[in-house]
């Protein structure tokens, strides 16, 4: 009854703990805490994991990183709570956790039935199939009758049943909720293939026993917009997530990095000079220090330097930035005007 | 004469009408905690604009379950997909607790054998299986189940229409037939009958002292009747047998790594407590008893079946029902190794709908149900075996 148990007490925090929501009581909550308190998924390399020291990596986790930096000043006052699929959304819900950095997909009942605020997407994602090579498949319209891992709690299990369904072929789930044991079930052989957002196979084929044995399917069946997620009710705290994420984005646009970001306090372009405070204002309309961005760069990076640093070409997932890259360069990521 | 004139007790004073201002109180305070709670739920979710009610079971579920009892599709509702894990679950309940109680018996009565291998070798299963957290248990079957057997094209054959492979167990099932239902039907009306034959050869043995082989038509009966319309039917041979069809075998029966595994693992588990319940029960039966019904010329198995069972069945039953209870609450943490039971499609239900509060009162209420109705039922069984005092 582990996981029941788990829900009832999310159900009795939501009961007894939730107050009335008021503009900003977040703020002020993690203030008086002294840390923010992220959700975040734990098993995907890249993403979120604590390495061999325990120290948590990733860029989900460097996104939390720098909503710690702006709110503190200090990038390291995080603390981070481990959540399966299932948990996560009651977790945000019941106030467990501050805000929810673990690749969750924006959806319409997202925002709407389930009460959550997405913010700026911090990675654009699709949903691929991961095969074994020997099973000799070229294409996912060849997987009839196959038998296919997916957590739970996912859009991925309701994509799978929508393309499955789209192309009328038949097949048969395998849900595991923890992300490890559904790896080992898949490649110990238990499924024909391992399906979700085709950044998170690629970080899953890395912990594979022989990662060359597998293969990525070239289609892309879904649109999965990650972004970071708050509760409704609490605009200040929405804007103040939301605006980190972009600070990110346009700190990138600008050139700005974690190497040159204190000789561009000396810039004279208006546009840097408001991102990093040096013309006051933007800091004080989101309620935080003026330094906020400054800070955020600092000590986290830009939104180009988070992505090399954890999934890009260098690493072991080896992702190309894609859809993920600026829109100068044809990629999605846009960060709204800072002024 | 006494005229006492009845002393005007203050009520606070009262011990009786204290009592019941006290449990006034305490009632109102529950019913007003009761009230805040509910109230202040609704409230909040409101605020957070999460939708309540239960009107989400109508809506398409859009998500596939590896094992269904019934049919099932993407395309039906939460309501649907929340009856398939509910019998999924009674599925393995009911198979588990049957097995166990079998096992459990054997092991404890082999626990009692005067032989020193066989009662050592039960000990040391008891005190293994105790002492393994049973989420481990689950693992380590699991584990051997998909890591051991081979991928379907190289899966074992070990004689005709037997396939063991990482998808499960396939085997041949008799390719179904228009004299199946009615041979169901005989086999039922031949319990019914056999019940009927128990209660007269009790009446006749109670009146006239003669015995009947109760035992030995009953089971002729049960086999004799579905039989019989076999081969009125024409005696149909078919089997559908499993076949390799791209990626997994198709036809005939197949049982899921993860049903064997969890059944496995709960049935293990639970048949060491059951083992000791048995041990115990029978070793609270005076050893007088046994060696006054030998006296009076009873046969062993005779002994066993009217002297000892009858009487240690009253201290077997209660912790019994517990075990039975333990086993289907275990259950649910098929989650973990991916059976579709009611838990694991209730979270999911519960994470595409947002609403966790019907979800997981929907979880408490179904268990209660699954526990109130097995105890009641042990709880009949218990007063039936229990010692009629005259």
């Amino acid at each position: 009854m582990k996981f029941s148990k788990v829900s009832i007490a999310m159900m009795a925090a939501l009961v007894i703990f939730a107050g009335a929501a008021m503009a900003g009581e977040t703020l002020d909550a993690v203030k008086a805490r002294g840390h923010l308190i992220a959700g975040v998924n734990g098993e995907v390399f890249g993403f979120s994991m604590p390495n061999e020291k325990g120290v948590w990596n990733g860029l989900d986790v460097d996104t939390a990183r720098a909503i710690a930096a702006a709110l503190f000043g200090d990038a390291d006052k995080v603390k981070y709570t481990a959540l399966t699929g299932v948990q996560r959304l009651p977790a945000l819900q019941s106030k467990e956790i501050d805000v929810l950095c673990r690749n969750t997909t924006q959806t319409l009942t997202r925002e709407t039935i389930n009460g959550l605020n997405f913010a700026r997407v911090n990675f654009y994602d699709g949903q691929g199939f991961l095969v074994p090579k020997k099973l000799g498949v070229k294409s996912a319209k060849e997987l009839g009758g196959a038998t296919v891992c997916v957590l739970p709690g996912t859009t991925t299990e309701m994509n799978a049943a929508d393309f499955f369904r789209s192309n009328g072929m038949e097949w048969k789930p395998v849900v595991i909720e923890q992300t490890s044991e559904l790896n080992k079930a898949f490649f110990a052989g238990r499924c024909d293939c391992l399906t979700s957002d085709a950044s998170q196979l690629a970080a899953h084929r890395t912990v594979a026993p022989n990662p060359d044995d597998y293969v990525l399917l070239p289609e892309i069946i879904s649109k999965e917009p990650l972004a970071p997620v708050v509760r409704h009710g609490d605009d200040q705290w929405y804007d103040i997530v939301n605006f980190t994420v972009m600070a990110l984005i346009e700190a990138e646009e600008l050139d700005v990095t974690s190497k040159n970001v204190d000789e561009m306090l000396n810039s004279k372009d208006p546009k840097i000079m408001r991102l990093l405070g040096t013309t006051g204002g933007m800091g004080k309309a989101l309620g935080l220090d003026d330094k906020w961005a400054y800070n955020i760069i600092k000590q986290v990076g830009n939104y180009g330097e988070i992505f090399e640093r954890h999934v890009g070409k260098n690493t072991k997932l080896g992702l190309a930035r894609g859809l993920n890259d600026l829109w100068t360069r044809g990629g999605l990521m846009y960060a709204a005007p800072f002024r | 004469m006494n005229t006492t004139v009845a002393e005007k007790i203050p009520f606070w004073l009262d011990p009786k009408k204290r009592a019941i201002l006290f449990q006034i109180m305490v009632i109102a305070g529950i019913g007003l905690l009761a009230f805040y709670l509910v109230s202040n739920t609704l409230f909040n979710l409101k605020k957070q604009s999460i939708a309540t009610g239960i009107g989400f079971l109508q809506k398409e579920a859009s998500f596939e379950i590896g094992e269904t009892l019934i049919p099932y599709s993407a395309a039906s509702s939460y309501g649907r997909a929340i009856i398939v894990g509910t019998l999924n679950t009674l599925r393995v309940a009911f198979i588990g607790i049957i097995i166990t109680v079998i096992l459990g018996a054997i092991v404890g009565i082999a626990r009692l054998s005067s032989n020193w291998l066989v009662s050592k070798s039960a000990a040391v299963y008891i005190e293994v299986m105790q002492d393994i957290p049973v989420l481990l248990q689950l693992f380590f079957w699991y584990a051997i189940f998909y890591e051991s057997l081979p991928s379907p094209r190289q899966a074992l054959n070990p004689f005709a229409g037997l396939f063991l492979c990482n998808r499960g167990v396939a085997f041949a099932a008799p390719a179904s037939h228009p004299a199946h239902p009615y041979m169901l039907f005989s086999f039922f009306a031949g319990c019914v009958l056999v019940y009927l034959l128990r209660r007269w050869a009790k009446s006749r043995q109670d009146e006239t002292g003669k015995s009947f082989p109760v035992f030995r038509v009953s089971v002729g009966i049960l086999i004799a009747f579905p039989l019989v319309i076999w081969v009125g039917s024409g005696a149909p041979m078919e089997m559908d047998v499993p076949e390799l069809k791209g990626f997994n075998f198709k036809g005939g029966m197949t049982l899921s790594p993860e049903f064997m595994a969890l059944l496995l693992g709960l049935v293990l588990y639970t048949a060491a407590f059951v083992a000791e319940v048995v041990r115990a029960g029978i070793q609270s039966v005076s050893k007088g008893q046994r060696e006054a019904a030998m006296s009076l010329g009873l046969r062993p198995p005779l002994v066993m079946n009217l002297v000892i069972l009858p009487q240690a069945l009253r201290v077997i039953i209660p912790p019994l029902t517990s075990q039975m209870l333990n086993l289907t609450k275990n259950s649910s943490l098929a989650v973990a190794i991916g059976y579709p039971d009611f838990v694991s499609v209730a979270n999911t239900t519960i994470n595409q709908t947002g609403q966790a509060i019907e979800g997981v009162a929907l979880i408490m209420v179904v268990y209660l149900i699954f526990s109130l109705s097995t105890s009641t039922f042990m709880n009949w069984y218990n007063k039936k075996v229990a010692l009629v005092e005259r």
